[in-house]
């Protein structure tokens, strides 16, 4: 599997060709939530954009009229900080440079979140034991899939924090 | 040997002074299965300047306890606070304290 390693000033990366395809479709299938697709009852939506006032409708609807654009254009930019960094198809090397790497790793979790709506996924879940589980059922499912992909970003996500940070903050 | 130098340890809550008159408002940020402890440490870092010791035991709280304050002081700033969580992913709201 890929991990992102600093060099100098940029946190850099060689991806396989399924990996380049499959963060693409991750990042697409973000920019398709908060585009065509955005929808307000969606419980990924609910999750990207979370009641500011739990028990108050009024003043996360207020809240919400006036944060809600913002907050999707960025999510938009930084999934498409991803599909901008990366080969079209194919393998290749990726090098980001801080504000680019910082965009992929919220880009990374805003993907993660929404699997883990679509997976529900709880506290309780040791995601290799469900991936065992799935995988006994039946290796093509969808699930499947979702599980692998999940563990990938979550590795992916995890280097490139370490890469970001360097050595100055290691134990 | 000695500990690694930090950058501009903040050892109080984030108070924003005027507002301490009245009762403050204070931004929750509530535990997750999905968020790795390791980010949502660094998102505190980044986004309140919170040293590394001060952002971690406060992502161990969201952990542990489900959920923990981590800013505090007048409206407005608290409901910026919790949208610049949202863009990190982090599940963020506004209380009164």
């Amino acid at each position: 599997m890929t991990i992102f390693r600093r060099v100098g000033a940029e946190c850099v990366a060689d991806f396989r060709e399924d990996e380049v395809r499959v963060l693409r479709k991750v990042a697409e299938e973000v920019v398709g939530l908060l585009t065509d697709g955005f929808d307000r009852e969606d419980p990924v939506v609910e999750r990207l954009f979370p009641d500011v006032y739990p028990e108050d409708v009024k003043n996360s609807a207020e809240f919400r009229r006036f944060t809600e654009g913002d907050l999707k254009t960025a999510k938009i930019d930084q999934a498409g900080a991803v599909l901008a960094g990366l080969p079209e198809a194919g393998k290749g090397e990726v090098r980001l440079d801080r504000e680019s790497a910082e965009a992929w790793l919220r880009a990374i979790n805003d993907a993660r979140l929404a699997l883990g709506i679509r997976l529900e996924l709880t506290d309780d879940t040791v995601v290799e034991y469900e991936l065992e589980e799935a995988l006994e059922q039946d290796a093509g499912s969808a699930r499947v899939f979702q599980l692998s992909v999940y563990s990938y970003l979550g590795y992916l996500q995890e280097s490139l924090l370490e890469a970001i940070i360097g050595a100055e903050f290691r134990r | 040997m000695t500990a690694a130098p930090q950058t501009v340890p903040v050892d109080k809550p984030d108070i924003d002074e005027a507002s301490e008159f009245a009762r403050p408002w204070v931004t929750i940020v509530h535990n997750d299965p999905v968020n790795l402890m390791s980010y949502v440490t660094w998102v505190f870092q980044q986004l309140f300047g919170y040293s590394r010791d001060k952002a971690e035991l406060l992502m161990l709280d969201v952990h542990q306890k489900g959920r923990a304050v981590v800013s505090a002081g007048a409206r407005e700033r608290m409901e910026h606070d919790a949208s610049r969580l949202h863009t990190y992913g982090l599940w963020a709201t506004v209380d009164r304290q």
